[in-house]
């Protein structure tokens, strides 16, 4: 039987049911209005803990019976621990020895490291991935492998999708690497140190059991108490959670390519020129190495002028700690320490302090940090004339990335995408983005190494830079030139019935699918 | 077994190149065998490129393999043009089309502060060179080539040169050493290339055959762009005959000086404080000067040390220097910032193009500066210092209407 497929406000076909749930296609920005009340997770007692404290139980399997895990439950991890992690796989080998079946399995972000689990999504311990898939477990998905459809949701969508009750969280399993026996939990020290547990935070609060994994236990009170001992229901101590230099993130170089320092310096004059880098100014910061070099070649500017940025958010690293140190920067707020210096500062600097995404960017609030930063600095695979945006496949339709907070912090009052034209004879300015993940009416400028492309809603950017120095280009012109090197426009992919991935908006609203690609 | 072509490039570190391996079969049409990561969106394009290429030679039976690494057509051809003619001896060239916007000359006397080499066989690092914005860049068939990579480069250059945009810089090209650098210059020449170095050159013949030579192809494909002539010093013969060199030919626009070989030559190595080359540079500059032609320095090996690079340039400045190779495009900007008039000279610039002008005004035909009168070639230097200035943002362009 064919799915029910229905146009959206953005003109994609997306199905109405997914995963056997009712959808709600994408409506447009700001037009989804959710009501109700929040969801709750169940009641416990405290007559059922060990009045001593001490929720340690043997092993994660002792720790999982006792959660009742059965078929079909929703379980989480999340990815702190990055390329690192033990603990995902050692929880689905421990679930797949206990012959327990069909389990949706709801990470902030899968990894390659993660490609062990691919037998249990073959075998069906695992019938979904709800959340962003990397490397191997993309492609497995993406060639339709997968029994059910993997679901991908920004950072600031799966806290929204927690708290609307779209997605009822059974066990969240928080790999920690320190924690006391209470559960009281935080990234700050032990082997497998990785700064900030950010992404966690959700995840405590909505589950109806939490399991806190730790190969770091210390007496109680462990502080700052970042995972509260109060909502965690057992304490499992292992030899290892993590392999310590997997954890620091591979990305955490300033770029050495050429043609991407050239696009971060133009991205910096870029903001400079047009007055969104001012004292005083909010500015996000990624961990890749061109939006490193942004962050040094910014940090040039600051200090020229003597001006101090207000506030970075975002991943932290040793760049970003070394303006806060000189003064350049008077506060982070971080969501993710990407190196070892990063995770030093969080510990000695209390202007440099951990913020989980759980405050930043859920669009179903009182209100999102997004929203009021200045400076907006984000990737993609591919952008299209229209400036919308892809960011989880690549033009071969296959899905390689997640979402991140990518879609979440589109919101900010300057949202830059510093981006080759063509990566690899494939253009990255194409006619259709493969797969819709930010609308173009909030995407304003893409830099890339031939040239700044203004979206042209945006005609206060465009008059103020009448006349300026600045590569200014016309995306379509641009356009042409890079399908002009890369000898025309490439071929579609063969895409197969089936949706293989839905993405979801941060209201919760399917905004497109991710259709099988045939082998 | 029949005869096999193979060409390219395809190891990881090879983006943007292919290796194509041909071999002629009895029967059976063309067959095409792809490998490569961006087959789902130009497999067919790279396939319909292949047989216009071997249709082009003739070509109606034959097994090729293409491994690719995300090449541009214009790679692939000469990819495929060089399996081809190790396999049969032709002549025909398979051009792709030459870009409108690189048919542009140069002035003798233009600004060559940073010229980046480009290694002539790496496609990875043509491509996107010309953004850059060097002065000029420099497709290397010499040493940056190895030697089985000799003729396949040529093709490849050759390509470049018709299709990727450098932006308005000065096209250049280093051919392998006289007398075989002659051969590489048939294959160049057509294609717009606006300078010639001579590597290791070290006599006034050597720069008369490459001119000749020259001069026979412009006389075939009817060539109008003028094409200059950069001989590279590069040994002690080389340092003592600078002079006669510069001025073997008209076209010597420039002499350029190459510490690596020259220091080997004297039986030494180079150092960072380069007392073992303070000699052969000044002796270099001197000739250079005498035979009014530009004198451009070696290039400086650190790519990773830009401040180490800036002091090396003020000192090459000082020196006399016009400017100096680049081996990154990291460089360029210091080589560049660090070439430019500084304010006296900029200074000294606006006073001679005044009293130029207000000369000219007042249709007199001696320019005098206070009671100095000033020389043709120094009223031409001064402007062309003010053009400079003027486009590196040291100097407004109302610098007329401000105060001295």
């Amino acid at each position: 039987m064919k799915p029910e497929l229905i146009k959206n406000a953005a003109g994609r076909l997306v199905p109405r049911i997914i995963n056997d749930q009712e959808q709600i296609p994408f409506q447009g920005i700001g037009k989804f209005r959710p009501t109700g009340r929040k969801a709750a997770p169940l009641i416990p007692t405290c007559i059922d803990f060990p009045a001593d404290g001490r929720k340690i139980v043997p092993d994660l399997k002792t720790a999982l019976q006792k959660c009742g895990l059965r078929d079909g439950m929703t379980i989480s991890t999340h990815h702190h621990l990055r390329d690192g992690d033990l603990v995902s796989n050692l929880l689905f080998d421990t679930i797949h020895e206990m012959g327990v079946k069909d389990l949706v399995w709801f990470p902030t972000a899968s990894f390659p490291c993660n490609a062990p689990l691919i037998p249990y999504l073959e075998d069906g311990t695992i019938n979904r991935i709800e959340g962003s898939m990397n490397g191997p477990l993309g492609r497995f998905v993406t060639e339709g492998k997968m029994h059910g459809t993997a679901v991908l949701r920004s950072h600031g969508g799966r806290v929204q999708a927690l708290q609307d009750g779209e997605v009822k969280l059974d066990i969240a399993v928080i790999a920690a690497p320190s924690s006391d026996p209470f559960g009281n939990a935080n990234g700050q020290s032990g082997p497998s140190a990785c700064g900030v547990l950010g992404y966690a935070k959700a995840d405590y609060l909505y589950a109806d059991k939490v399991i806190v994994v730790t190969d770091n236990l210390v007496d109680f009170p462990n502080l700052p108490m970042e995972v509260e001992g109060n909502y965690v229901d057992y304490v499992v101590v292992v030899d290892k959670i993590g392999i310590p230099e997997k954890i620091v993130s591979g990305t955490t170089q300033i770029t050495r390519s050429p043609d991407r320092l050239m696009i971060a310096e133009l991205t910096a004059a870029f903001l400079e020129q047009s007055g969104i880098l001012h004292d005083g100014c909010y500015m996000q910061a990624g961990a890749g190495g061109t939006s490193l070099a942004i962050g040094y070649y910014t940090h040039q500017i600051l200090r020229q002028r003597g001006w101090k940025a207000r506030l970075a958010f975002g991943g932290s690293t040793k760049y970003m700690t070394a303006m806060l140190e000189d003064g350049s920067l008077e506060h982070i707020l971080d969501a993710q320490a990407f190196d070892l210096e990063a995770v030093r500062s969080i510990a000695k600097n209390a202007n440099h302090y951990p913020y989980p995404v759980f405050n930043a960017y859920n669009y179903h609030s009182k209100g999102n940090l997004s929203s009021m930063m200045d400076i907006m600095i984000l990737g993609a695979t591919e952008v299209d004339v229209n400036f919308n945006g892809n960011v989880v496949t690549h033009s071969d339709g296959y899905l390689l990335h997640g979402i991140g907070g990518w879609q979440n912090c589109l919101f900010a009052k300057c949202t830059i995408l510093p981006i080759p034209s063509f990566r690899d004879r494939i253009p990255v300015i194409v006619d259709n983005v493969t797969t819709l993940c930010g609308p173009g009416e909030l995407i304003d400028v893409i830099v890339t190494e031939r040239g700044i492309a203004i979206n042209p809603q945006r005609t206060d950017l465009l008059d103020k830079l009448k006349g300026s120095s600045l590569p200014l280009v016309n995306i379509r012109d641009l356009q042409a030139e890079v399908e002009r090197i890369c000898g025309g426009k490439p071929d579609k992919p063969d895409f197969g019935e089936r949706s293989v991935a839905a993405i979801k908006w941060v209201d919760g609203t399917v905004i497109d699918v991710v259709r099988e690609v045939k082998v | 077994m029949n005869k096999i072509g193979i060409a390219g490039n395809c190891g990881k570190e090879d983006r943007s190149d292919c290796q194509v391996i041909l071999e002629l079969t009895e029967s059976g049409g063309i067959q095409v065998e792809l490998t490569s990561k961006v087959k789902r969106l130009y497999g067919k394009s790279i396939e319909a490129d292949c047989r216009k290429g071997l249709d082009f030679f003739g070509i109606v039976n034959a097994l090729v393999k293409i491994n690719d690494n995300g090449t541009l057509p214009f790679t692939l051809a000469a990819r495929i043009e060089a399996a081809v003619k190790q396999v049969f001896e032709t002549s025909a060239e398979f051009l792709p089309p030459f870009l409108p916007q690189n048919n542009y000359s140069t002035a003798r006397d233009c600004w060559r502060r940073a010229r980046l080499y480009l290694p002539g066989n790496s496609p990875k690092l043509t491509i996107n060179a010309g953004l850059h914005k060097a002065d000029g860049f420099i497709l290397d068939l010499e040493d940056s080539v190895a030697p089985l990579k000799k003729e396949e480069a040529r093709l490849l250059v050759r390509n470049t040169l018709r299709q990727v945009d450098f932006y308005g810089a000065e096209r250049m090209v280093r051919i392998n050493q006289v007398p075989r650098g002659l051969e590489d210059l048939k294959f160049v020449i057509p294609h717009n290339v606006n300078l010639i170095l001579i590597p290791k050159c070290e006599s006034v013949d050597q720069v008369k055959q490459v001119d000749n030579e020259i001069k026979r192809i412009a006389n075939e494909y009817k060539l109008t762009n003028p094409v200059w002539l950069m001989p590279i010093i590069e040994s002690a013969l080389g340092v003592i005959r600078a002079y006669e060199i510069a001025i073997a030919s008209p076209n010597v626009v420039a002499l350029a000086i190459g510490l690596e070989d020259y220091t080997a030559d004297l039986g030494t190595q180079r150092t960072t404080e380069g007392r073992e080359s303070l000699y052969a540079r000044q002796a270099l500059l001197n000739a250079a000067r005498a035979a009014g032609v530009q004198a451009i320095d070696s290039v400086f090996s650190d790519v990773a040390d830009l401040e180490a690079l800036q002091k090396a340039v003020q000192e090459s400045k000082a020196l006399g220097f016009d400017g100096m190779g680049c081996i990154h495009p990291r460089q360029i900007k210091v080589v560049q910032d660090n070439y430019a008039p500084d304010a006296a000279a900029i200074d000294k610039a606006r006073k001679i193009v005044k009293a130029f002008e207000e000369a000219e005004q007042k249709g007199q035909g001696v320019v005098a500066l206070g009671s100095k009168m000033i020389d043709p070639p120094i009223v031409k230097r001064a402007l062309r210092t003010i053009k400079l200035a003027e486009s590196l943002g040291l100097l407004n362009a109302n610098w007329r209407e401000e105060n001295v």
